[in-house]
């Protein structure tokens, strides 16, 4: 079947997809966009985290036919430009995991920074503070880091959400 | 393997009387599992994230009439004051990813006796609501789990909604696992006290094949409580309740646990939550005297 649908502001169609395909599939293997990644396929590892109309969700557990007319963004669309632009700037919560070192082999990576980007919405976005760590962990409760670097991500989430309320006081002023 | 999405609810009604072996899904929390390693291809799937009335939610009577498909996500945001053992249930369910997308619907129709919506359901005495093109009919969850992931469903029905009384009472949910989060119920638990009735509900999960009730443990603790003058339960009553509510019990022993320690967690729970609900029934007390 054919699957159309919206990706980081595009709009993008893909063919002969099957009926039981998840959308991580898809996305990866179909539409050149492999920044979700694809471990546990079952929801376990949070890995393929992607937003589906604005709710975050695990690709590997979206069945491609339900995205048909919504829209997905994938880690590739945090930085400003997304995927299609050629030099894009890092988002608040990239800049953040990099200075704080919070990658190690870096597969959970990307389903960490889709996640942690939620949390950052849901919180500061809405004029709220930083989160708290409880907050943080229970957030990305869903995120497993195999190389267990947990301390240094919570440390990038509290950094990338302080800068983001930093630069909305600055714009509010 | 053929791809049915309906955009109404009369229209998905019809495609699963005519594909009675397709498989609906909602968030694909456990339908695509099954799918990505293979375990079961069913002929076709029906998508039903699509039809409206399945993630709405309305006042009926004194209590609220959920659509089926309502995320945990939204069940703990908008209706925790509606049904707080379930919205207790819902906060505990898999990550904030999983519960964005599952919904009690799915919890209904796998039928494992793990989910975390039969206990509280159970509990307060909630209603199924179940659909096909021959009508509409309401089951008791009470009524509705039969055997092992075998449900009061007919297989040309939909799970449409759940009525969730309105609570007369205090309502807590427990549940066992080795952390907080992407757990599977080692055993879980809900109590709910009814007040009005003078009556006291009981979910007991991941203890025997399907979700049951320990209906001898509910009779016992409505005949020792003090409904109107709030004084506290003897501590002989607690430990018996928690006794009752485990000889229930029927687990297996799994690498999630032994049925020994089941049976123990299960008395421990039902002790805990009782003294909760205990506490607050007698607190409401205080503050109207």
């Amino acid at each position: 079947m054919r699957v159309s649908f919206e990706v980081n502001g595009e709009q993008v169609t893909a063919d002969d997809v099957w009926a039981g395909e998840s959308l991580l599939y898809v996305l990866r293997e179909r539409l050149g966009l492999p920044g979700s990644k694809n471990a546990c396929e079952q929801g376990e590892c949070g890995s393929c985290t992607v937003y589906l109309d604005c709710v975050t969700a695990c690709s590997c557990m979206v069945a491609a036919g339900q995205a048909e007319g919504r829209s997905v963004r994938t880690v590739e669309g945090l930085a400003e430009g997304g995927a299609a632009g050629a030099d894009p700037a890092l988002a608040h919560v990239q800049e953040a995991f990099v200075a704080a070192g919070a990658v190690q082999c870096g597969f959970c990576t990307p389903g960490l920074l889709v996640q942690t980007d939620d949390l950052i919405e849901q919180t500061v976005g809405r004029g709220g503070g930083v989160p708290e760590d409880a907050e943080i962990r229970e957030h990305l409760a869903g995120n497993l880091c195999r190389c267990t670097g947990y301390e240094k991500i919570i440390d990038a989430v509290r950094t990338a959400a302080e800068r983001t309320l930093a630069e909305r006081s600055e714009v509010a002023r | 393997m053929d791809f049915l999405s309906p955009s109404t609810w009369e229209e998905a009604l019809a495609v699963k009387s005519a594909h009675p072996d397709a498989v609906p899904i909602m968030g694909g929390t456990d339908v695509m599992v099954e799918l990505n390693f293979d375990k079961h291809r069913p002929p076709a799937l029906i998508d039903l994230t699509r039809v409206p009335e399945l993630t709405r939610w309305a006042p009926e009577g004194d209590g609220v009439l959920m659509g089926a498909g309502l995320s945990y996500t939204r069940i703990i945001g908008e209706l925790a004051g509606h049904a707080p053992a379930l919205a207790q249930a819902s906060r505990s369910v898999a990550s904030p990813q999983i519960r964005n997308r599952g919904s009690v619907g799915g919890n209904l129709g796998g039928a494992s006796p793990s989910g975390e919506a039969h206990p509280p359901l159970l509990a307060t005495d909630a209603v199924i609501e179940l659909a096909s093109v021959r009508g509409t009919r309401r089951v008791p969850a009470r009524e509705f789990y039969l055997g092992l992931r075998h449900t009061a469903r007919a297989e040309d029905e939909l799970i449409a909604a759940v009525l969730l009384p309105r609570p007369a009472g205090p309502q807590y949910f427990a549940k066992i696992g080795t952390r907080n989060a992407m757990v599977i119920a080692v055993a879980s638990f809900a109590i709910a006290l009814d007040a009005a009735t003078r009556t006291v509900g009981t979910g007991v999960g991941s203890c025997a094949p399907t979700p049951i009730r320990a209906v001898e443990a509910e009779e016992f603790i409505a005949g020792e409580l003090d409904w109107d003058g709030g004084s506290p339960l003897a501590p002989g009553a607690v430990t018996r309740f928690g006794e009752l509510v485990a000889s229930v019990a029927r687990p297996i022993d799994d690498v999630r646990g032994s049925a020994d320690y089941r049976k123990h967690a299960l008395s421990v729970m039902a002790r805990r939550t009782l003294a909760w609900a205990v506490t607050d029934h007698r607190k409401g007390i205080e503050q109207c005297a």
